[in-house]
C-alpha cells in the first residue's frame, strides 16, 4: 500500500542524493520526494511517497534511519496528518470553454495565475487525490502543460 | 602533541588528529593532490606510513589491519585514480563491516566540478559503499570531520568512512581545536539491548530442548567471544558459525559445529533445520547461509540479536528481535538464565549422529597434493592459533572446513563481496597489525595475480608472512560450478597455459620461495615457512586440478539438500 513518510534531514549538500540513491540501490519504489527547509535552517523536511508491504516499508524506515544525515523518520500513513500538493496547470482557452473552466476553478478553489488569448494557467492546492481529480476534470479542455510539486506532509495536532 | 589553540595548516592538523585518534599506521600512496600532506609526513616520526604499490592494496591492507587488531584501518591516497582504486576495498569493508577511515586527496575546492586533472567525484562514487562520507570544504572543519569519521567508523555497526581533502584546504591555516566529544544527531546506535526482550530471550533459551547458536562476525567485533563460550558451554548449546564468525567459538570444542550454509558442514545444516530454537547473534541471514529462505530453520523459534536494526527481518522473519551490542546481549542472557539446566543430551546425540553420517573427508595420496591436506596440516602445525587470511574461492571454503580456528580475530576473508585479490594485501595488513601469532595466507593462483604487486610491500617491510599458494591452475570454484551446472564447459577458467612460474616471480620480488608437489614436501615446506621470520616465505603447493568442495548446497536450494559428492551429484541428502 501507499505510505507517506516524513523525514527530517541535515540541510547539507548530498543529502537528497543519499536518500534517493538508497531507494534505487535497494530497489524500493519512490513515487515522489519533496524537500524544503524547516523552521531550523540546518534541518530540511523531506516527504516521501512510496509503496510496499509491511516488510518492505519496515525496511525502508530502518534504512532511512540508518543514514547518518537523517535525524527523524516518521511514517505518517496511519497517523492523523495533512498532506498537500501544488498543481500548476496550463489549458487551452476558447470562447466556448471559458465559462466551464472558470466554474471548475471555483469548484477546486483554484487561482488563475496567468491568462492569454488562447491559454490559461491555474494553480490548485490540495490532497494528491484532489489534484488527480482536478487534472481529470480539466483534461477535456486540452492540457498544454502540467507541473506537480509532489506531496508535502505533516502530522496533525500537538506532538 | 601539539596543543589546541595553536595555528597550524591543514596537513599538520591532519596528522595531529590521527595522533589523537591513536593511529599508529597508515597505508598510503602519494600523489599530486596530497603533496602538502606528504611534505608534512616527511617529518612525522610517530606514525608509520606503509607504502603500497596500488591503492586497492592500501584499502585491503587497512581492512586486514582492522580485522586483526580491532582498531580502525587508515588509508591515505591521492585524488582521481588514487581514490577510485580504493573503491573495491571500501566496498569489501562495507559488506563485511570492517572499521576503516579512507582519506582521499581532492583537487582544490575552487576547481571541483571543472573536470580538473585527476578529479573524480569520490564522495559521490562512494556514497552507497561507505557508512558515511565527507568533503571538507574549510580547514576549520577538518578536525571535527576527522573526529566524526573515526567515531562513525568504530561505533555501532563498524564500517568504512571516507573523508575527501581538497588540496587548498590542506594548505590553508587555522587555529587548531580538538573537539573532545562528538555529537552527530542523526547517528544514535542502540547499544543497550532492551531489557524485556533479553529477559524473554533468556526464558526461551532456558526451556529449549534443541537450541542452536548461529554466530556471525558481529560477535567478534563486539569482543563477545568469551561471553559466548560461557553461554554455550554452561548451557550445552551447540554453536555454528558463519565465515566471519569462525573463531568466535573454539573450532576444536565438541560443541563447535563449524560453518553452516552453502559449504557448511552437513551436521550444522541438519541442526539448523531440526532445531527448535535458533539464536542468531551478530549474523545477517546472508543467502550463502540460508539457501532458500522459505525452508530455512522452519521448525525453529528465531531470536535475532544485531547492532544494526536493518538486519532484522531483512532476509528471514524472526520471532524475537533484540537490537543492541552482542556482548551486552550475551551477558544479559547469562544473567537472566535460571540455575536449573535443561537436559540437551538427546539433541547433542542427534548432532553427533549427523557428524558421523557425513563427516568431512578427503583422500591422501602420497604422490599428489590436495588443498584440504595442506590446510589441515597448517592447522595442525600452528595448533589452530594462526591469523589466517584467505583469498576467495575453493581454498577459502576448504579453510573454513579444515582449519580449526581456536580464537577470535583469526580468519580474515572476503565474505560479503567475495573479492578475489583481497588475500595478499589483507594478510599484509594483518601482519603489520600484529606478529604475536603466526600470519598465514591461503591463496589461489587466480586471486594471487590480482594484487601480486603487494609482494613488494611484504618484502620491503620484511613481514614474516607465510604465503601459501594453492595452485590448481584453474579458477577452481568457477570450474566446479561449470562442471556441476554448466555442462562442463570450462569457459576461460583454465589457467595452466598462462600462469607464470610463481616461484621465480616471487623470488624476483625478493621473497623466499619453495614448491611442494606431494604431502611429504608439503609438510616440510610448511615447517620451514613457519620457522622463518626474516621476511615473507612463499610456498607454491601444486594441487590437483579437479578437486571440488563438498558438501555443497546448490544456489537457491534448501540447505537440507546438500551435494555430498561429485560422483553422484543427483543424490542429495
Amino acid at each position: 500500500m501507499k505510505h507517506t513518510i516524513s523525514v527530517l534531514v541535515e540541510n547539507k549538500f548530498g543529502t537528497l542524493n543519499r536518500v534517493a540513491a538508497m531507494f534505487s540501490a535497494r530497489g524500493f519504489n519512490l513515487e515522489s520526494i519533496s524537500i524544503g527547509e524547516t523552521e531550523d535552517q540546518e534541518i530540511s523536511r523531506m516527504t516521501i511517497i512510496t509503496r510496499g508491504d509491511d516488510r518492505i516499508i519496515g525496511q525502508i524506515l530502518k534504512q532511512l534511519n540508518r543514514l547518518v544525515d537523517t535525524i527523524k523518520v516518521t511514517d505518517l500513513t496511519h497517523q492523523p496528518h495533512i498532506s498537500r500538493e501544488l498543481l500548476v496547470i496550463s489549458l487551452k482557452l476558447s470562447k466556448s470553454s471559458q465559462h466551464e473552466i472558470f466554474e471548475l476553478i471555483n469548484v477546486f478553489k483554484g487561482k488563475v495565475v496567468d491568462i492569454k488569448q488562447k491559454s490559461i494557467t491555474i494553480e490548485v492546492v490540495g490532497t494528491p487525490d484532489k489534484i488527480n481529480t482536478t487534472i481529470d476534470m480539466f483534461r477535456p479542455f486540452g492540457i498544454k502543460e502540467i507541473a506537480r510539486s509532489g506531496t508535502v506532509a505533516m502530522h496533525r495536532g500537538d506532538q | 602533541m601539539s596543543t589546541s589553540g595553536s595555528t597550524m595548516n591543514g596537513s599538520e592538523i591532519f596528522f595531529e588528529c590521527l595522533r589523537r585518534e591513536g593511529v599508529d599506521t597508515i597505508f598510503g600512496y602519494p600523489g599530486g593532490a596530497l603533496l602538502k600532506v606528504y611534505e608534512t609526513l616527511y617529518d612525522v616520526t610517530d606514525i608509520r606510513h606503509i607504502l603500497v604499490r596500488h591503492e586497492q592494496g592500501a584499502a585491503h591492507m587497512a581492512e586486514g589491519y582492522a580485522r586483526a587488531t580491532g582498531r580502525p584501518g587508515v588509508v591515505l591516497v591521492t585524488s582521481g585514480p588514487g581514490a577510485t582504486n580504493t573503491v573495491t576495498g571500501i566496498t569489501n569493508a562495507y559488506m563485511d563491516s570492517s572499521p576503516m577511515v579512507v582519506f582521499t586527496g581532492q583537487v582544490p575546492s575552487t576547481m571541483i566540478g571543472n573536470d580538473a586533472f585527476q578529479e573524480a567525484d569520490i564522495v559521490g562514487i562512494t556514497r552507497p559503499i561507505t557508512k558515511h562520507n565527507f568533503l571538507v570544504k574549510d580547514v576549520k572543519e577538518l578536525a571535527t570531520t576527522i573526529r566524526k569519521a573515526f567515531y562513525l567508523a568504530t561505533n555501532g555497526r563498524p564500517g568504512p568512512v571516507l573523508v575527501d581533502l581538497p588540496k587548498d584546504v590542506m594548505n590553508s591555516e587555522c587555529v587548531f581545536n580538538w573537539p573532545e566529544s562528538v555529537e552527530i544527531r542523526g547517528f544514535k546506535p542502540t547499544i543497550e539491548p532492551h531489557e524485556n526482550q533479553v529477559r524473554k530471550a533468556a526464558k526461551i533459551i532456558a526451556k529449549a530442548k534443541r537450541p542452536l547458536l548461529y554466530i556471525g562476525g558481529g560477535v567478534i567485533s563486539a569482543e563477545a567471544s568469551e561471553a559466548l563460550r560461557k553461554l554455550a558451554i554452561e548451557q550445552n548449546i551447540p554453536v555454528t558459525m558463519t565465515l566471519q564468525g569462525l573463531g568466535a567459538f573454539p573450532g576444536d570444542h565438541p560443541l563447535s559445529m563449524g560453518m553452516l550454509g552453502m559449504h557448511g558442514t552437513f551436521w550444522a545444516n541438519q541442526a539448523v533445520n531440526n532445531c527448535d530454537l535458533l539464536i542468531a547473534i551478530g549474523a545477517r541471514f546472508d543467502d550463502r547461509v540460508t539457501g532458500k529462505t522459505d525452508t530455512f530453520a522452519t521448525h525453529a523459534f528465531k531470536i535475532h540479536n544485531d547492532i544494526d536494526p536493518t538486519n532484522i527481518d531483512k532476509n528471514v522473519k524472526v520471532d524475537l528481535p533484540v537490537v543492541g551490542d552482542s556482548l551486552k546481549f550475551i551477558e544479559g542472557i547469562i544473567d537472566n538464565l535460571p540455575k536449573t539446566k535443561t537436559d540437551r543430551s538427546e539433541w547433542l546425540g542427534e548432532i553427533e549422529a549427523w557428524r558421523h553420517q557425513c563427516p568431512l573427508t578427503y583422500s591422501v595420496d602420497e604422490n599428489s597434493l590436495k588443498t584440504e591436506f595442506v590446510i589441515e596440516e597448517v592447522s595442525r602445525q600452528t595448533e589452530g592459533n594462526a591469523v589466517v587470511t584467505t583469498d576467495v574461492g575453493q581454498h577459502q571454503m576448504w579453510t573454513t572446513q579444515y582449519y580449526k580456528f581456536r580464537q577470535p580475530r583469526s580468519i580474515l576473508s572476503s565474505g560479503g563481496l567475495g573479492t578475489m585479490g583481497y588475500g595478499l594485501p589483507a594478510a599484509i595488513g594483518a601482519t603489520i597489525g600484529s606478529t604475536a601469532r603466526p600470519n598465514v595466507l591461503f591463496c589461489g593462483d587466480g586471486g594471487f595475480m590480482m594484487n601480486i604487486q603487494e609482494l613488494v610491500t611484504a618484502a620491503y617491510y620484511k613481514l614474516p608472512l607465510k604465503i601459501f599458494l594453492l595452485n590448481n591452475h584453474f579458477l577452481g570454484m568457477v570450474r566446479q560450478w561449470q562442471e556441476l551446472f554448466h555442462q562442463e564447459k570450462y569457459s576461460f577458467t583454465d589457467l595452466a597455459d598462462s600462469n607464470p612460474d610463481f616461484v621465480r616471480v616471487v623470488e624476483a620480488f625478493g621473497c623466499k620461495a619453495r614448491k611442494a608437489t606431494n604431502p611429504e614436501e608439503a609438510r616440510a615446506a610448511i615447517q620451514e615457512a613457519l620457522a622463518y621470520n626474516d621476511g615473507p616465505f612463499f610456498v607454491e603447493f601444486q594441487v590437483i586440478k579437479k578437486d571440488m568442495v563438498f558438501p555443497m548446497v546448490p544456489a537457491g536450494a534448501s540447505i537440507s539438500e546438500m551435494l555430498l559428492d561429485r560422483l553422484n551429484p543427483k543424490t542429495m541428502v
